[in-house]
């Protein structure tokens, strides 16, 4: 397809908290291409969870718009929705809490196939073997409950179940933050490895600057509510112009040495 | 420098576990010195943190012995160690003031009565960098963001003025932002007080920028232990080996190009 | 330690299983430890208990025996106290899903067809349904149910409020899960835990309701109950008092053994339960 996969233009979602309006979003615009990994970098109330819920559907921005695929995403609803969701899925941060705790890994995948008919039903065995087989996991736990599998595992089955629907865009919402160091590196190189595959775009949502450069072609960042820098990856970092960015850059550890 | 506490051949296994959570650890800490104690999630460092703090649970199999050269006698409870748990929003009560709180230990180990209990907690709020001390006094905890929750937990193990003070994992669940402010706070407070500083983590990286030694758990067991630059320049052990290789940070090459 | 070992482990877990272990084996067993019609003629009006071994509670003021009616009675009672219990959860569960998961016009409209049922006394409720309705054990079961399902109804209504916002529901809502599977395949099962501790006291309330119903003689006629059987010995209470005493006491053991289970049952999740 041509053009960009998801345009957002100017949106805007404020909440009451202690009885204040503090606007968490506010007219925050952006574009992602077909492929194209777009990271997002903010400190924490920066808005980037918020964002996320609004791309999703989960939350109602108050103003702006959103296109998906060309489609006037913000205008669907009900059967109509439920049916486009399947191009814009989401992992969540904490990989425990995104599963019904009752759920088995097996159980989770032919749920997604199931809802959006990805393949035939005598075939949808042979898909979640597939699927769990490609995010590098044995099979013998398609039947374990998700709260027996270590959280390194769990991450691998959310991106499994996000990928089993075939989506065009995945919205990472902190999906490495929880994870111990040593499993981050594997879960990114699986992620570059899907996309590479299959053409999928990614939002990389994190406050980590040094995985979202990992990832990202493009780099956007965030601050109270707004877009304050944006542009490739290697430049923006190379040459910082906003002061959050400047910071981010700052407060990533190094090996070795105090941080600058 | 001298030894503050001496841990020898130290085993604990949880009440029902079925493999030892620490087995056979040796290891002293010096009076004065920031310590870091590395590891992944199961690798036994909260163990071993709250074995050093008498926090373990009643009925838990612990062997070998911590002996205190440093301080006369074993430590007494909430006087001469302050500990720092990961997550502020569970350490701290949510029905009482904050002011209450942080000075509760200060009244009850330094004998202030409740005047003096107020105003030395206003102090210590103050210490920790918290700006109008008088009116986060007065305040709850969810009316604080996770960033000043933290300070005023540290706030609060820091009132009894211990010799000894752990941080436990206290920045994990912190923004990198808000990460690096804590962790330049711990450092400041146990130079000028003259604190030793047990830091557990499993981040090298941000270890390796305050630690004078370093201390890298794994399955249990002490594997590798040294001043901190000597440890990541050049480590003995396969598990620090894998850790260092694990580290992400902006130089680190990214693992995708500028454009999909 | 599994569930059932840490439940009889207590004393209160022990003595309640053996409470309920003999009321349930003489539920199931009546038919074969006392053949035939309960409510048939089995000798001489009014014999005091362990007088004749043939009749080792005695008879009633119709010659009815007592033990029969005893054992007989234990089915009664445990029947319409389970499925009184089971409709009222089940009733209770489906209303309280959906207020919960639909929320606002939906939400406060269930809650005030709630509120109706629950400011009626429970009592009087079943016995004007069963007044209405007639007296058959059918009847009898739903009238209870009726009386009961608004507790289930809330707490469900609660526990489904607050399982809305967890992060697995946004990612079935993701995903394009349906609203009605979400509600019911995803949330429903997480809700229960409390509404199944609650069943226990309802189970137990169900059937003192039925023994009420039964003493006013609103309950069904054909079937022997204890609450019957108490009836009808109010009438010779002086002279023939065991003839009310002994469901008196049938009725006080089922509902001890019903509480005294659910404690243990509570406490045995509760220490072996959360990680």
């Amino acid at each position: 397809m041509t053009g960009p996969l998801l345009i957002a233009h100017d949106l805007r979602r404020t909440f009451t908290s202690g009885g204040r309006r503090v606007a968490a979003l506010d007219g925050v615009s952006l574009a992602i291409a077909p492929g194209e990994t777009l990271g997002l970098v903010g400190g924490s109330g920066c808005g980037k969870s918020t964002l996320a819920r609004v791309l999703t559907r989960l939350v109602a921005p108050e103003a702006g718009s959103i296109a998906f695929m060309g489609d006037d995403w913000l205008a669907l609803g009900g059967g109509r929705l439920r049916t486009a969701r399947r191009h814009l899925q989401m992992v969540f941060q904490d990989p425990l809490a995104a599963f019904n705790p009752r759920a088995t890994v097996g159980g989770v995948l032919a749920d997604a196939l199931r809802i959006h008919a990805v393949v035939a039903k005598a075939e949808r065995a042979g898909e979640v073997a597939r699927l769990i087989d490609r995010v590098g996991l044995p099979s013998d736990l398609l039947g374990r409950s998700i709260r027996e599998i270590s959280g390194g595992q769990r991450q691998r089955v959310a991106i499994a179940r996000a990928i089993a629907v075939r989506p065009r865009l995945v919205i990472l919402d902190e999906a490495v933050s929880a994870l111990d160091v040593s499993v981050r590196g594997r879960i990114l190189e699986l992620l570059v490895d899907l996309q590479r595959e299959t053409g999928v775009g990614y939002l990389f949502i994190s406050h980590d600057l040094a995985v979202v450069r990992a990832v990202s072609h493009r780099i956007a960042v965030m601050a109270a509510g707004r877009i304050v820098e944006e542009g490739p990856a290697a430049s923006v970092i190379a040459a910082p112009s906003s002061g959050v960015l400047k910071d981010l850059i700052g407060a990533v550890p190094r090996l070795n040495g105090k941080p600058a | 420098m001298t030894v503050l506490a001496s841990i020898a051949d130290l085993s604990v296994t949880y009440r029902r576990a079925p493999r030892a959570a620490l087995s056979g650890l040796s290891l002293d800490i010096k009076a004065g010195e920031i310590l870091a104690i590395i590891g992944e999630s199961g690798s036994g460092k909260s163990t071993l943190a709250r074995a050093i703090a008498g926090l373990l649970p009643e009925r838990t199999n612990v062997a070998g012995r911590i002996d205190w050269p440093g301080l006369d006698g074993a430590p007494r409870a909430g006087r001469d160690i302050g500990y720092v748990f990961q997550d502020p929003g569970s350490s701290l009560n949510p029905v009482l003031r904050l002011g209450e709180q942080v000075g509760e230990g200060a009244r009850r180990h330094l004998g202030l009565d409740r005047r003096a209990g107020e105003m030395e907690a206003v102090r210590l709020l103050g210490r920790v960098h918290l700006p109008e001390p008088e009116r986060i006094a007065r305040a709850y905890p969810h009316q604080l963001s996770g960033g000043q929750r933290q300070r005023v937990a540290i706030a609060e193990a820091i009132a009894a003025r211990p010799r000894l003070l752990i941080a436990d994992e206290v920045t994990s669940a912190l923004d990198v932002l808000v990460q690096a402010a804590i962790v330049e706070l711990l450092v400041e407070l146990v130079r000028a007080d003259g604190m030793t500083l047990v830091f557990v983590t499993h981040d090298l990286a941000l270890a390796s920028g305050i630690a004078d030694r370093v201390a890298v758990m794994a399955g249990g067991r002490l594997v590798e232990v040294g001043p901190a630059a000597e440890v990541v320049a050049a480590p003995r052990a396969t598990e620090t080996a894998a850790l260092i290789a694990a580290h992400i940070d902006l130089a680190t090459p990214p693992l995708v190009g500028g454009a999909p | 330690m599994s569930f059932l070992r840490r439940l009889v482990s207590s004393p209160t877990g022990a003595l309640g299983m053996v409470l309920l272990g003999v009321i349930a084996a003489t539920a199931l067993l009546a038919p074969w430890l006392s053949p035939g019609d309960p409510l048939r003629i089995a000798g001489p009006a009014l014999l005091p208990p362990f007088t004749d071994p043939a009749l080792p509670f005695g008879t009633d003021r119709l010659g009815r025996d007592v033990l029969a009616g005893l054992l007989h009675g234990a089915r009664t009672s445990l029947i319409v106290g389970l499925a009184a219990a089971a409709a009222a959860v089940l009733i209770g569960s489906v209303v309280g899903t959906i207020a919960g998961f639909a929320g606002r016009l939906v939400d406060e409209a269930l809650m005030r067809v709630v509120d109706a049922f629950q400011i009626v006394p429970g009592f009087l409720l079943a016995l004007a349904f069963v007044s209405v309705a007639g007296g058959s054990l059918g009847t009898v079961i739903l009238a209870i149910a009726l009386s009961a399902w608004a507790q289930p109804a809330r707490l469900v209504r609660a526990e489904v409020l607050s399982i809305r916002e967890r992060d697995y529901v946004a990612a079935a809502r993701v995903i394009g899960m349906h609203p009605l599977e979400i509600a019911f395949k995803e949330i429903l099962p997480n809700a229960l835990p409390p509404v199944l501790a609650l069943a226990a006291v309802i189970v137990a309330a169900a059937i003192l309701t039925e023994a009420a119903l039964s003493f006013l003689g609103l309950g069904d006629p054909n079937v022997v109950t204890w609450g019957s059987m108490i009836s009808e010995g109010r009438n010779v209470l002086r002279a023939a008092p065991f003839l009310s005493v002994i469901p008196g006491i049938g009725l006080v053991a089922a509902v001890l053994g019903v509480y005294l289970v659910s404690e243990a049952a509570g406490e045995a999740l509760g220490r072996g339960g959360r990680p």
